[in-house]
């Protein structure tokens, strides 16, 4: 009397209506974006004539090629500043390393355009350094607009990724593996070479695909720095704001080739970081030593520059939003006009920034335990394509998922846009990985027996989760938490496309000032913006115990 | 209120593997019953079955009188005490044992008689306001049990639970277990791959392997008399020897292959003339005799109590692929020991050897039964 029926349950429920909200918020917008890159534009009907336009004109591919002259760029210079600084905070004693951390994470987790206001601060036309250089010393500073301040602002913000990876990576190499290289008569160079080297190797591969996909998906930077240096994301956004009203058949199709490119990536770094096979237990971790003589000296000054290189921008705005400003001027003297400003002309942009960051927040909490949980404990073939289908954000670029938001819920029943609701669900579902990563990891620790003693104590399956799963996975759930809502507050390549005039945040707020070249109210916003982020790193840092964070 | 157990008949499939086929037990009401068996056996999933965190493919599982392969877990009235414990870490201690207790709609005087009177029995009163982290592994157990006990289960369900406990506080609570378990007369099933740990716990105990009941009886019958060779070996050690049965007018015989004669009076009857059979024998079964069996020693351990010693009997002896053959020489009675290299000769005790047919499946013995 075997009998194959399935039991409808709750968790049954809650798989349906987590796949329906999927389907309808993401899968179908995404559908039908690529759906409209592959139509005439006025009749409708199937062409390539969008993909061919692109690959016709200059100004269309050139946005490519430049957008891979950058990543390319910025990707080296990644790995060459932070694989250095992690070898070197692992093997040598080097002074501040708690502060040097956090610090890194917060360069790492601000978001990238108040890097590329502030290096316009000091480096573009009228900027402090620009001005200090060619009074004083009739020095010509190098312009920091176009390629060059891409590179900047990407790099001092991207390195941090690749110090993280591998910092983890070297942490668990076991010493002894460095010391039978020196037994057997390896200099210290050589066992770097031949030991060292390899075994971090598909680390920093993983650690380098991240950043570039990071750097090729982002749009505030070039739109702000870049000047005349047109990437993809800022083409597409550019297409897409021009054609509004019209089709946008031709940023879909543009949308189309960017977010293949980036699932080229995407799959890659899996199948690295899945062939990433030494599987290393280190029992003794490698040991400090003394950084002694000059060398010590100049990994000191490599570390201790890159990471205050990283962590002006920061400094920059919370100095200058204390400046008295006249105009576009800052002038000599402190004030608080800026923020008097801020709050009479954005508190409406302050408040929305918390006001869905914490709606968006609470969401991504909800939906991030129940994925979790049914991913983990209730496999099957629908739970599964809901992990797979989770995976999206990671390779659709913000910028292309406002645009499929937008057109997708543009017209009734489902007009949504223009409102709050459409900008929290863009947040939801660009940054629920984070907290759905850290449940999921914190799950896979407790064991599952635990459910079942609550079960055999006579509470349903619904209560049992509630009960003891939900309270014992909470520590997890809040720190990935924490990554979503900071990511959240600072989120701006989807909210500049799909903000109106009420429900501007203040990502959106401080990119519009700058643009208007409203300096000092940027800087107040830029000010609260990062000051609520180190706030939230902080408690992420008490919470979670460890300054390790997994991006 | 405590309740029988009965399995008729229960399939258990993983998808086209069936872990365990058609299988049936009886557990009496208030019994300590200990399923049995070495990893893999099916033991936890036939636990499992009973607790309801396995579906059951076929037959039926009752409580009492009632069928309760459709009752969800929750509803099924059971107390469970798991191999990791399972201790909610964010409770303490007195919290993980009412747990269960706040949703049977007690009172609070009530409730809190009941836990006060529970962490009594488990003795772990001091502890009470005390997270579990700050608990050794045999309080957590305690706590374990306690928190399955107080709510007043139909069956008690243990899945080995002392396999995370060093020696010496596996003795200690498996004999806490014990008593609790008489104290309050419940129902229980247990899990073990311990069979010192089995014999010394269980009313009775169900061996079992590759999903299927080798044999059920008490501890001392499946020691003394186990139903087949598996049995035999995987309780104890016991050394197997090839030997031929046959049957004359002065009685029953048994010959080792180098021709060594015992007269058997407790076989079944009816058993043919020179038959090939399995001789087995425990190593205290031995004696030290001028006419027997004949061995090298090989390996000789002092214990105390008794001198162990592995030998080395001819080959053409032995049952095949056994990992040692072992005398016990009991100190207490002992002339003198012996050492390594000498030759020594060796009788079974006739009364106590066991006689299974040649490929071990089945006993000889005139009053051993598979199941009781």
């Amino acid at each position: 009397m075997s009998k194959a029926k399935i039991k409808w349950d709750f968790w049954s429920t809650i798989t349906v209506i987590i796949m329906a909200i999927f389907a309808l918020f993401l899968v179908y917008p995404l559908f039908s974006l690529f759906v409209s890159g592959f139509q005439d534009p006025q009749t409708g009907e199937f062409t390539f004539a969008n993909f061919a336009k692109f690959f016709e004109k200059k100004y269309y591919y050139q946005s490519m090629l430049n957008s891979f002259k950058v990543t390319v760029s910025v990707t080296i210079l990644s790995i060459l500043i932070g694989a250095p600084i992690a070898y070197f905070m692992t093997c040598y004693k080097i002074k501040g390393k708690g502060l040097i951390e956090v610090l890194v994470i917060i360069s790492m987790l601000s978001p990238p355009f108040i890097g590329a206001y502030s290096w316009i601060l000091l480096g573009g036309r009228s900027g402090v350094l620009t001005k200090f250089f060619s009074n004083l010393l009739g020095i010509q500073m190098p312009s920091v607009y176009g390629f060059g301040g891409i590179l900047l602002v990407f790099t001092l913000k991207l390195y941090p990724f690749i110090y993280l990876y591998v910092s983890g990576a070297l942490k668990k190499i076991d010493v002894s593996l460095s010391e039978a290289a020196e037994s057997l008569g390896c200099s210290s160079v050589k066992k770097v070479v031949t030991i060292i080297i390899p075994l971090i190797l598909p680390t920093v591969l993983a650690g380098a695909l991240l950043v570039f996909m990071n750097a090729l998906a982002d749009f505030g930077t070039p739109m702000l720095i870049g000047e005349g240096f047109s990437v993809m994301p800022v083409i597409i956004y550019s297409e897409f704001i021009s054609e509004v009203g019209g089709q946008a058949n031709f940023a879909a199709a543009m949308a189309g080739i960017m977010v293949l490119i980036t699932a080229i990536l995407f799959i890659a770094q899996k199948y690295v970081v899945n062939k990433k096979s030494f599987t290393m237990s280190s029992l003794r971790p490698i040991q400090p030593k003394e950084a002694k003589g000059v060398g010590g000296f100049l990994m000191h000054a490599f570390i201790y520059s890159a990471v205050f290189l990283s962590i002006i921008p920061q400094l920059t705005v919370i100095y200058t939003s204390f400046l008295k400003t006249k105009g576009s001027m800052f002038t000599s003297g402190f004030s608080l006009k800026s923020y008097q400003t801020v709050f009479k002309n954005a508190g409406r942009a302050i408040v929305n920034s918390y006001l869905y960051g914490i709606i968006a927040i609470i969401i991504i909490i909800l939906l991030g335990m129940f994925i979790a949980y049914i991913s983990t404990r209730r496999k099957n073939i629908l739970t599964n394509t809901i992990d797979s289908i989770t995976m999206f954000p990671y390779i659709i670029p913000g910028s292309v998922l406002g645009i499929t938001l937008l057109l997708a819920f543009n017209e009734r029943p489902l007009l949504l846009s223009g409102t709050a609701t459409i900008l929290i669900i863009a947040f939801v579902i660009r940054r629920l990985p984070y907290t759905l990563r850290s449940s999921a990891a914190i799950l896979y620790q407790i064991s599952p027996s635990m459910e079942e003693a609550s079960i055999s104590l006579g509470y349903s399956p619904v209560r049992t989760f509630f009960k003891v799963t939900a309270v014992m996975m909470l520590p997890g759930v809040l720190a990935g938490a924490i990554l979503s809502w900071i990511t959240v507050i600072n989120e701006l390549s989807a909210s500049i496309i799909l903000y109106t005039g009420n429900t501007r945040t203040m990502s959106v707020a401080i990119y519009t000032e700058v643009i208007r070249a409203s300096y000092g109210t940027a800087a107040a916003l830029s000010t609260i913006l990062t000051v609520t982020t180190v706030i939230s790193l902080l408690i992420f840092f008490k919470l979670s115990g460890s300054k390790d964070v997994h991006i | 209120m405590s309740v029988s157990i009965s399995a008729e008949d229960i399939v258990k499939k993983y998808g086209d593997i069936t872990v365990i086929p058609h299988l049936s037990i009886q557990i009496k009401n208030g019994e300590f019953f200990t399923l049995l068996g070495p990893s893999g056996c099916g033991k936890t999933t036939l636990l499992r079955m009973i607790a309801g965190f396995n579906s059951i493919e076929g037959g039926c599982i009752r409580f009492g009188e009632q069928i309760i392969n459709e009752i969800p877990a929750h509803k099924r009235n059971i107390g469970m005490v798991f191999q990791s414990y399972a201790i909610f870490p964010h409770l303490t201690v007195r919290q993980n044992v009412e747990y269960g207790l706040k949703l049977r709609k007690f009172n609070k005087q009530e409730m809190k008689e009941k836990v006060d009177q529970i962490l009594k029995i488990v003795k772990i009163e001091e502890y009470q306001d005390r997270l579990p982290e700050r608990l050794s592994g045999g309080q957590q157990q305690r706590v374990a049990l306690a928190r399955a006990i107080v709510i007043h289960p139909s069956v008690l369900l243990m899945d080995e639970p002392l396999s995370n406990l060093d020696a010496k506080l596996r003795v200690e609570m498996r004999g806490a277990i014990r008593d609790v378990q008489k104290e309050v007369g419940i129902t229980t099933v247990y899990v073990t791959h311990d069979q010192e740990e089995a014999l010394a716990i269980s009313d009775r105990i169900a061996v079992m392997k590759e999903g299927v009941i080798e044999q059920v009886g008490t501890p001392h019958k499946i020691y003394t008399r186990p139903a087949n060779v598996f049995v035999a070996t995987f309780i104890g050690h016991s050394n197997l020897f090839k030997g031929v049965l046959t049957t004359t007018d002065e009685g029953t015989f048994v010959t080792f292959k180098n021709g060594y004669k015992i007269q058997m009076s407790n076989l079944i009857e009816h058993t043919r003339d020179k038959v090939n059979v399995t001789i087995a024998v425990r190593p205290e079964e031995f004696a030290i005799a001028k006419q027997g069996i004949t061995a090298t020693i090989k390996n000789k351990t002092f214990l105390g109590k008794y001198v162990n010693y592995e030998l080395d009997f001819a080959e053409e002896m032995l049952v095949s692929g056994q990992p040692s053959i072992e005398y016990s020489q009991d100190i207490g009675h002992a002339e003198k020991t012996y050492e390594v290299g000498e030759k020594i000769t060796l009788i079974p005790n006739k009364d106590k050897i066991n006689i299974f047919t040649d490929e071990g499946t089945e006993s000889l013995m005139k009053d051993v039964r598979t199941y009781e």
